[in-house]
């Protein structure tokens, strides 16, 4: 008799729960609870608004030349608008490299933001002003330090959760895998929030994963939800209901967002190799900030008044964009030398040395002169 | 006296009654007390949250560390062989590594990662490695290797006090050998992390060596005497940053340098040190720095391993060969 191997239940199909349909009506469900108010709203269409002109001015930075590459934000402006401003001032975010409109929330400058990108540093904030980590660049490698952070928010009795941002690709990492184990084991506060923007470089979702990652939670034991990631309110209200049930010390918790990667992974990717045109105009009628336009108009929430001054405001921000990036000077190479580390190290300080020596052996015009 | 694995247990000790910043992470290092027993005892008394048993994950031990150091600890992790090291790499030499230079000194991690190392002692594949390259070649890492027991205990009580990340090598080799420990800081015999020390001094030629290697060329040292050959043996202690000026200062005397490590030979320390002896002592030279390795190889099966290490023969017949020249 043949060995019969244990059959597993089927992928159960679950919609992402959803507080605002893409034709700007309000949905409303006790079990994500959420105040909508016209201010509220208006704040997030502001919040997204510049996110995605800041994110554009960038794009053009880098076509112009001025910028060495930059990875869009486009389209998922609501799932990071969304879940940065549903949790604390005091609670720390991991990013990935993508997540603009969170960093901008953070209070991180336009300078701050590219100076990465034009080459000028190796990321451009002080991770402790803003609580907001650097950018990093090898998929899923933030997700064990905001484990091990919140292993230390754990010991220090903190009423603070972790927040940390990846994406589908990443979700295939052993880090990953390693960091939901290990911080369901510990119980750690941390809510890993993943952007499933659909696309990895060229590879989608659907190749990326047999089961989807809010189910693959469940075997890890993180509670888990998926949401609309092009619906800022119920990225905001199951953000804010997974965070709680964090602090209430439930133990860490998985949101995945479905969204959508309006432009190609960067500005070296070209998407029309991949992926069709039909399925971005698809996305398109889905996006998030012209489906909370439609229900700002609907309840009549925002006035001329108020689209006036935040296209103002957009103008000032993308000319500010423009004006600090072209202002971006890198460090003296000379200066590097002694940021490798904290203490001291003779060899480094030596090496230096050789660099300006060899800098001062150029006899200049003036000098001669 | 105490063993190596004695005193590497004592300064533990002591780093975490000094500070409670500091945490010990690791697999199997709570109530077993750690494959080798470094850990014996810890948890008893100090708890189960200051010696954390870690996931068998040796990424996110390494990973985590960065974020708890984040938070203001001072990690110091154990990797349980140096085999189990390479799934750690990339949060090692892309994360660890980089983090201070990727913010311009803002983010300090003072994370420890002890690796038992090395051969010698009849272990199975990916038990018996000598990976020390890998880390001295990524700038943001201080990579540091003891060879005794004192060296063992001050070594890592400065380690975790560094605020940069230290890979912190034991020779698993020298675990049970005995040796006085220091009772105090005394600068006679304790040195700071970065500085090589004169293990033995002499005059006729320079062997240049580290962790489980140095025993083998004190008694090579020690045969060469009764031959009338001065051996000088040097015990690098920090393989980064290296501490150049003793080095160059001895073969600068003795003129003529052996490296002995039981690392492959082919972009080893060891050619890092015949570059930087031969571009600083170059006209005080009276032969090539030669090496004394193990052979490019994988690390071969146990019964095998003393014709791959470096013994006291192989040493003396390089010595020799220098001498000749």
């Amino acid at each position: 008799m043949p060995l019969k191997y244990p059959t597993h239940k089927a992928e159960v199909d679950v919609e992402p729960i959803q507080l605002l349909s893409p034709d700007g009506e309000l949905v409303s469900r006790e079990d994500v609870p959420i105040d909508v108010t016209a201010e509220l709203c208006r704040d997030f269409y502001r919040r997204m608004t510049l996110a995605r002109r800041l994110d554009t001015q960038a794009l053009n930075l880098q076509r112009q030349g001025e910028l060495g590459l930059w990875l869009q934000c486009w389209g998922q402006e609501a799932a990071q608008v969304g879940s940065v401003t549903a949790i604390r001032p005091e609670d720390w975010v991991f990013p990935s490299y993508r997540d603009h409109a969170a960093a901008l929330c953070r209070g991180i400058t336009p300078a701050e933001l590219l100076s990465q990108w034009r080459g000028c540093a190796a990321s451009g904030w002080d991770p402790y002003r803003y609580r907001f980590g650097v950018y990093t660049l090898v998929l899923a490698a933030q997700l064990p330090h905001a484990t091990g952070f919140a292993m230390g928010v754990l010991r220090d009795g903190a009423d603070e959760i972790v927040l940390t941002y990846f994406g589908d690709g990443a979700s295939s990492e052993g880090d990953a895998s390693e960091s939901f184990n290990w911080a369901a084991t510990a119980q750690a506060p941390v809510l890993f929030f993943c952007q499933n923007n659909q696309w990895a470089i060229s590879t989608p979702s659907a190749a990326q994963t047999r089961t989807a990652l809010h189910q693959r939670a469940a075997g890890f034991g993180l509670t888990s939800y998926l949401v609309d990631g092009n619906d800022v309110l119920a990225v905001h209200a199951v953000t804010r209901l997974a965070a709680a049930g964090i602090r209430a010390g439930n133990g860490p918790a998985l949101v995945e967002a479905r969204t959508y990667r309006m432009g190609g992974h960067s500005t070296s990717d070209d998407p029309r190799r991949y992926r069709t045109a039909g399925e971005l105009e698809q996305w398109r009628a889905l996006d998030p900030i012209d489906r909370l336009r439609l229900l700002l108009d609907r309840r009549d929430w925002a006035d001329g008044a108020f689209y006036d001054a935040l296209a103002r405001e957009a103008d000032d921000l993308a000319a500010d964009v423009r004006r600090t990036c072209l202002r971006l000077q890198p460090p003296a190479l000379a200066e590097l030398f002694d940021e490798v580390l904290a203490g001291p190290s003779a060899p480094l300080a030596e090496e230096r040395e050789e660099h300006l020596a060899y800098l001062g052996g150029f006899v200049t015009e003036d000098a001669t002169a | 006296m105490m063993t190596m694995v004695q005193a590497l247990n004592s300064a533990l000790r002591a780093v975490l009654a000094e500070d409670d910043r500091v945490l010990v992470l690791g697999q199997d290092i709570g109530e077993l007390g750690g494959v080798f027993r470094v850990t014996d005892g810890l948890r008893k008394d100090f708890g189960a949250d200051r010696v954390v048993d870690s996931l068998l994950a040796e990424s996110s031990i390494v990973g985590t560390a960065i974020g708890l150091a984040l938070r203001g600890y001072r990690p110091v992790c154990e990797i349980q062989f140096d085999g189990f090291v390479y799934p750690a790499f990339n949060q090692i030499v892309s994360q660890l590594a980089k983090l201070h230079a990727r913010t311009r000194g803002r983010v300090r991690l003072p994370v420890v990662i002890r690796i038992p190392a090395g051969g010698g002692i009849g272990a199975v594949e990916h038990h018996s490695e000598s990976n020390e390259a890998y880390f001295a070649h990524t700038a943001g890492l201080r990579v540091v290797y003891c060879s005794d027991a004192n060296d063992a205990h001050w070594m890592l009580r400065q380690a975790v006090r560094s605020d940069d990340p230290v890979i912190f090598y034991e020779p698993k080799r020298r675990y049970w050998a005995k040796a006085e420990v220091a009772a105090a800081q005394d600068p006679a015999r304790v040195l700071p992390l970065d500085r090589a020390r004169v293990a033995r001094p002499g005059r006729d030629l320079t062997l240049l060596s580290y962790g489980g290697m140095i025993q083998v060329c004190l008694d090579a040292a020690e045969t060469a005497a009764s031959e009338g050959h001065e051996l000088e043996v040097i015990d690098l202690r920090s393989l980064s940053p290296l501490d150049t000026p003793t080095l160059v200062a001895s073969v600068i005397r003795t003129r003529r340098a052996v490296v002995v490590h039981e690392a492959p030979t082919f972009l080893g320390l060891g050619s890092e040190l015949a570059a930087q002896i031969t571009e600083r002592c170059f006209y005080h030279l009276e032969a090539p720095v030669l090496r004394v390795g193990g052979y490019n190889l994988p690390y071969p099966p146990a019964r095998l391993e003393d014709h791959y290490l470096p013994d006291i023969d192989r040493v003396l017949a390089a010595v020799d060969r220098a001498l000749a020249f």
